[in-house]
Formats: structure tokens, sequence, C-alpha cells
């Protein structure tokens, strides 16, 4: 507790000297958390390298922006600390009540409540992010990881790695009124932007279950399948959707490829290789380009949406974690 | 008879810590009318044994916190689920009579975890009120529980010592250190475990240059830099294999060999179920998670007993409709078929052999301060799962009680 005490200063005083790093180009940007090294490479989205590199809190993972793109919010999980930070100066601006060891979030569309998986606490936490305060902890299973919300706003997803199940919350009330189990390690959940499906990946058990959103019915499971990877490292994790919900992309961990997913059909069109132990990802969002961390290898592969292809790799920091993009 | 009353009252004030487990579940909405499950820890109590050095006793809860642990996750996934956890504890005194203990766990009906030496576990199995019952052996590393003494009521989430050794030299074979040198200690255990190296040396075409029993019965801890060189020269080799399970006197000879060459085996760099350096897959949470529960690191003992709580946990979840999940014979069907798998925190999902009941797993190569390698190591083949290479296996397991058991 006291190391977490002096470390809040120390990082207020980091501020003014990340104020001083030149301001990013003025083309769109992805943000991309270091968990190994509390930074953030943050990478132009033109000229695909990155522009400068940004100091957080202790083990930042989850990462995404207010609507606006005026603040940025990131998972510093060792520093027991939701950060809120400037973007256009990289300083601190305040933390967030967070809960301990915050792993990921999801900002709801009312650009307001965020609502935090404590991963070493079974709790979800949600936060006003205006007024600073907990509005509830819920109580989830073991490891909460993925999050999710409904495009209306109505329902919070949470999985729970170790419980392999998803959470299904009422976003008013804070109660959870379906649990449905998913294979063994889910990692990360995604609704349809139609939001008439939930989709949740399942890092062990190697499969993504798509629910029906209105039932909470499964409608079906995607397996994996690449030539001479052993399918017990073909482990899918984080993924994106392009915004017409025509095509999924997922990251398959050690088997290092990303998947390319017909979603209507739910059947793998591609795979395509990328660095070592994909991670999460961020898509412009005009869906030309989609970011891809690759934890091992600590890179970030480039893909072309259309083409399938990937374009180019550009080194980051230590254990790439998360990414956001901004204009 | 007395001395294993004891033991059951020390069982019944920890019921009460499960219980307070269920209560704590009691916050999330479900919990009201759960349908209750028991899981049952035994375990003989090893007779204490004295070893050279005092730096790492014996925790008292061994096995036990790792149960424990198993039992609280099964109970945070259960609450979402109608059910309700508790384990019920009964642990024996090395003096005390196992028997009598044995058949009290046995009367629960419930999965019994065992955390006890090979006798014991075997007279367990074979008790007649055992007959149907679910057993895991969560200590016991002797191959022969998996070949030919195996019995149909006991599956195994401790590695056997076959599994160790061969992941051990998977990792040397791979950097071509292919001549051993082996010392071994006088206990029935080191040898079994210098006889597994050299089993793996067979299998996987390494060498033994020399076997050699630790000759000293003195305390070498002021003499070691002049003593083991002596004791360590041997013909060219490129590692020095320790075979000495009780940690008596290896943790005395890295750095004082004759010969500069790496220590491994029960010292150095050492094959195991678990271990503090892993931290990869997630590991990092339930080494925590551990930490939190029973105030030390997780052991290979810790994680056995902590996987076999989870299996059924998971066996109970996942039976298919129209099972009772309250009847081991469904669920040891369910965990030995192709439908069960479980996370592990070690980067594979997890399932047991149906040839013998063994779990599937891979094994850490560590030392004290890090995670040297995970096995099995890339290159090493086979036509079902690589984790298939670690240990017997199915042609060579000669477990008859098994046969036309699995899928």
């Amino acid at each position: 507790m006291s190391i977490r005490a002096r470390i809040a200063p120390l990082l207020v005083a980091l501020a003014p000297l990340t104020a001083l790093a030149p301001a990013g180009a003025q083309g769109a940007e992805i943000w991309v958390t270091n968990e190994k090294d509390d930074a953030i490479s943050v990478i132009d989205v033109e000229s695909l390298s990155v522009t400068r590199t940004v100091p957080v809190g202790e083990r930042p993972r989850g990462v995404t922006f207010s609507r606006d793109y005026s603040r940025l919010y990131v998972c510093a999980s060792d520093s027991d600390a939701v950060q809120v930070i400037d973007p256009e100066t990289g300083a601190l601006l305040h933390n967030l009540p967070s809960g301990e060891d915050p792993e990921q979030f999801i900002l709801h569309p009312d650009d307001r409540r965020l609502y935090i998986a404590n991963e070493d606490d079974a709790v979800a936490t949600v936060v006003d992010t205006a007024a600073r305060t907990v509005l509830a902890q819920i109580d989830v299973g073991v490891e909460p990881e993925g999050m999710a919300v409904s495009p209306d706003g109505k329902v919070v997803i949470v999985t729970s790695e170790t419980s392999s199940m998803a959470h299904w919350i009422d976003a008013d009330t804070h109660r959870i009124f379906a649990n449905t189990l998913v294979d063994q390690r889910p990692r990360h959940a995604e609704f349809t932007h139609d939001g008439k499906q939930l989709w949740v990946s399942s890092e062990i058990g190697g499969t993504i279950s798509v629910f029906d959103a209105a039932t909470q019915e499964l409608l079906g499971k995607i397996g994996f399948e690449i030539r001479g990877v052993n399918p017990d490292l073909i482990q899918p994790v984080g993924f994106k959707m392009t915004s017409d919900d025509s095509l999924a992309f997922v990251a398959l961990g050690p088997a290092n490829h990303v998947a390319v997913v017909d979603v209507p059909g739910r059947k793998v069109l591609d795979y395509i290789l990328v660095g070592r132990r994909p991670w999460h990802m961020a898509m412009t969002p005009d869906d030309r380009l989609l970011f891809v961390t690759n934890g091992v290898s600590g890179d970030v592969t480039v893909i072309d949406v259309a083409a399938r292809e990937a374009v180019k790799t550009i080194k980051v920091g230590r254990y790439p974690w998360g990414a956001a993009w901004r204009p | 008879m007395t001395s294993w009353i004891g033991a059951k009252t020390r069982g019944a004030a920890r019921l009460l810590l499960g219980a307070a487990l269920a209560l704590g579940a009691a916050r999330a909405p479900a919990a009201q009318d759960a349908e209750a499950f028991e899981i049952v820890y035994l375990e003989r109590a090893p007779a204490p044994r004295p070893v050279l050095s005092n730096l790492d006793p014996r925790p008292a809860d061994l096995g036990l916190a790792g149960a424990r642990l198993g039992v609280a996750d099964n109970a945070a996934m259960g609450r979402f689920l109608g059910q309700s956890w508790r384990l019920s504890e009964f642990v024996v005194p090395p003096e005390g009579d196992f028997a009598a203990a044995a058949r009290a766990a046995l009367a629960r009906g419930a999965p019994v975890i065992a955390n006890a030496p090979a006798e014991d576990l075997l007279a367990l199995a074979d008790m007649p009120e055992a007959a149907g019952a679910l057993i895991f052996n969560a200590a016991a590393r002797d191959d022969a529980l998996r070949r030919g003494a195996c019995r149909a009521n006991v599956l195994h989430t401790i590695p056997s010592r076959a599994m160790l050794a061969d992941a051990l030299a998977q990792f040397l074979v791979r950097k071509r250190w292919t001549r051993w040198f082996v010392i071994e200690g006088r206990g029935a255990q080191d040898r079994a475990f210098a006889d597994a190296m050299a089993r793996a040396a067979a299998k996987f075409g390494a060498r033994i240059v020399e076997r050699r029993e630790w000759p000293l019965d003195a305390d070498i801890r002021r003499t070691a830099s002049s003593e083991a060189p002596l004791l360590t020269q041997a013909p060219e080799h490129d590692v020095l294999i320790l075979a000495d399970e009780a940690d008596d006197w290896d943790r005395y000879i890295p750095y004082n060999t004759f010969s500069p060459r790496p220590v491994a085996g029960t010292e150095g760099m050492e094959p195991v179920a678990w271990s503090r350096p892993v931290e990869a897959w997630g590991a990092a949470q339930l080494q925590s998670r551990f930490r939190d529960l029973a105030g030390r690191d997780m052991t290979s003992e810790d994680y056995a007993a902590w996987a076999a709580a989870r299996a059924v946990g998971e066996a109970v979840t996942r039976l298919a409709a129209g099972r009772d999940p309250h009847d081991p014979r469904a669920l040891r069907a369910h965990l030995l078929s192709g439908a069960f798998e479980m996370g592990g925190f070690k980067g594979r999902k997890l399932s047991f052999r149906a040839w013998n009941g063994q779990l599937r797993q891979p094994i850490p190569l560590t030392h004290p301060r890090a995670l040297v390698a995970q096995a099995p190591i890339e290159g090493f083949l086979h036509r079902v799962t690589e984790l298939d290479t670690l240990g017997y296996d199915q042609p060579e397991a000669g477990c008859a009680a098994f046969e036309d058991k699995g899928e």
C-alpha cells in the first residue's frame, strides 16, 4: 500500500517531463500499451512508425479513448489504478478508483461509465469517470478479463478466465441476469456492431462461442486449424470485427497467426502470419488497417484489411498488450 | 485407532472453513437452494526426516492448501451455476491409523484427493468401500502406479517420475548435452528417479557415463568445497544429474563440482509440476491467489491437489445432461473421455490419459529464480499430442485396469 502511495506522486512528477516530448504527428495514431515497459508506444498511422513513447503506471494493459478522444484511459494493473492521460501532452490528469489489479475495461456508450475487470479480485468495478467515484462492484467468476458492452448500452459482459463463463450484467441495475458457459479460459468478448450477437474467445478451448444477444442462446462455435501447427497452440485471444460486421480478425496467440473469419457464415477464410503471440488489436475506423500487438516478439504487425496481408512490422516496447486508435 | 480421532477433529474444524467459503458465495444470486458438492482430502502426513539444511521446512499444509484453493475456485464458479462446494479434510499423523481415516473419507461418497505414499494409496484404492470411488493421486510419483500397479479408481494429477525425467531429457538432448553423470541418494525414491533418468537416456538417445551413489552421510555443509570436487570426478560429461528427492545433500553440489558442468535433476534445474518461477500463461494469477490463501509459494503437490479439485469442478459442470454429477463413475467416465479439457496455467489444455488415468500436462524446467524451459520441448513429436512424449505412452504403459475403459 505504501508503495502504491509513493507511485502516484512519482507519476505526477514525471508528467511535466513527458509534456516536453514533441507533440505527435497531426495524423491518426495507434496507442499501444507495453506491459513490461510501463510505457505506451504511439504509432503514426500514415508513416507506420513509432513517434513517441509515453511513460505510464505499472504493467499497463487495457487502453481506450473517451468518445471525443480528449482523454486516454489506461489500466495500470500493478499500480492498482486506471490512469486518465491527456493524449496531446502525455500528462497524467488523474487516477480513477479502479479496484485492485485492473486488467481490462470497456467504456459505456454514455462516455461516462467505465466497467473494469479486477483480475485478482473476482469483481468488476463500475466507475463514474466524471465524478471519479465507484458506482458498484459486481461479484463475478475467477479472473475476470473480457469486457464488452452492447451498442445500445443495456448489457455489459464480463468473462472469467478460470470459471470459463460469460456473465451478462444489466447496465442499469448492475445485476447479473445470465451466466453462459464457454470453452476453457475466455479472454475477450465483443458484440457485433448491430448488437445482435456476442462473440467470446476461449484461449485454451481454442474456439470462439457465438451467442444470440437477445436470448443468450449459443448459436455456434468457431474452431481453427492451421497446417503444421499443433492444435494445442492455436489459442484465440483478442479479436475485432469490421464496422459492417462482415469480417472478424482473431489473434491466435502462440500459433503466431491472425484468422480472418466470415462473420455471418462463422467460417474461417484465411490465416495471416504475424509476430509471436499476437494478443490484441485496433482497427482504423475506415476498416483499412489493422494493428496487432505481438506480445512475445515485442512488435506490432500492420495488416491491410482488404488485401488480408501483413504489410509491416513495427518494433514497440516489451510485451505489447492493448491497442487503441485516435484521430 | 485413537490417533486419527485428533485428525478428524481437525478435519471438523476445517469443515467450518469450507462452510465459510460457501457463505462468502452467498453474496451472489442463485446461492440459495444451491446444489451441494463435496470433495474429500485425505493425507498421510510424512514422518519428519532430518536433512542437513533447515532452509526449506516442509509446509504443514503442503498439498492441502492446493486442494483448498481448487475448491474455492470451484465455489467461485459454482455460485453462478447454483452449486455450493466444500472440502472435507482428513489428515492422518505419521503413526496414525490410515485405514480408519480412509474408511471415514470414503464414507463421504465424494471424490477423494489423496496425498499419501504409494502403499497407503493402494491400500485406500483396494478397500471394498473404494469400489466405484473416484480417487486422485496428488502426491505419489511412482511409475508403477500408472503401470502394473494401476487401479481403475485412481487418477493421477501429480506427474510420474518418468514424465519428469523425460522432460529433463528432452531439454538436455535438444541442447546436445547428451553425456550424463548421475549421482543418486540411498533412498528408494532417489533410485527410482535415477532409474527414470536411465530410461529417458535410452528413450531420447543420451548416455549415462557413470551412475554413482552419494557416499557420505557426514554433514558436508562446511566442507562441501573440499569434499564435493573429489566426489564429482567422473568420465567426461556434459551435465551432472542429482537424484536426492529429500533435498538432503544435493543443494551443496552446484559450483562445488570437479568439472565446470551444470547441475540438474533434484537440484539446479529441476523438472516440476509447478514452482514459484512459473508465471507465463496467466500463472501469475494462480500464484498470487495461492499466496493470498496459504501465505507461501505454490509447490508441485499443491498444484496437483488444485488440479484434482478443479478437474472435479469441471466434470460436474460439463457433465452431459442426464448424468448424475454426484456419481463418481459418471465423473470418471467424463474425465477420461475426449470431452474433458481443463485450463491449467501451463499454456496447454490438460486432459487425462485414457489408458492409465494420468493427467497430461506440460512440465516446467525451473531453477529457483526463473523458468528455463517448458517440456514438451519443440521438436519432440508425437502422432497424437506432444504431451504424450512425456512418461509412459499408451503402448508401453501396461495398465490392465484401464483397458477398455477409455475411449
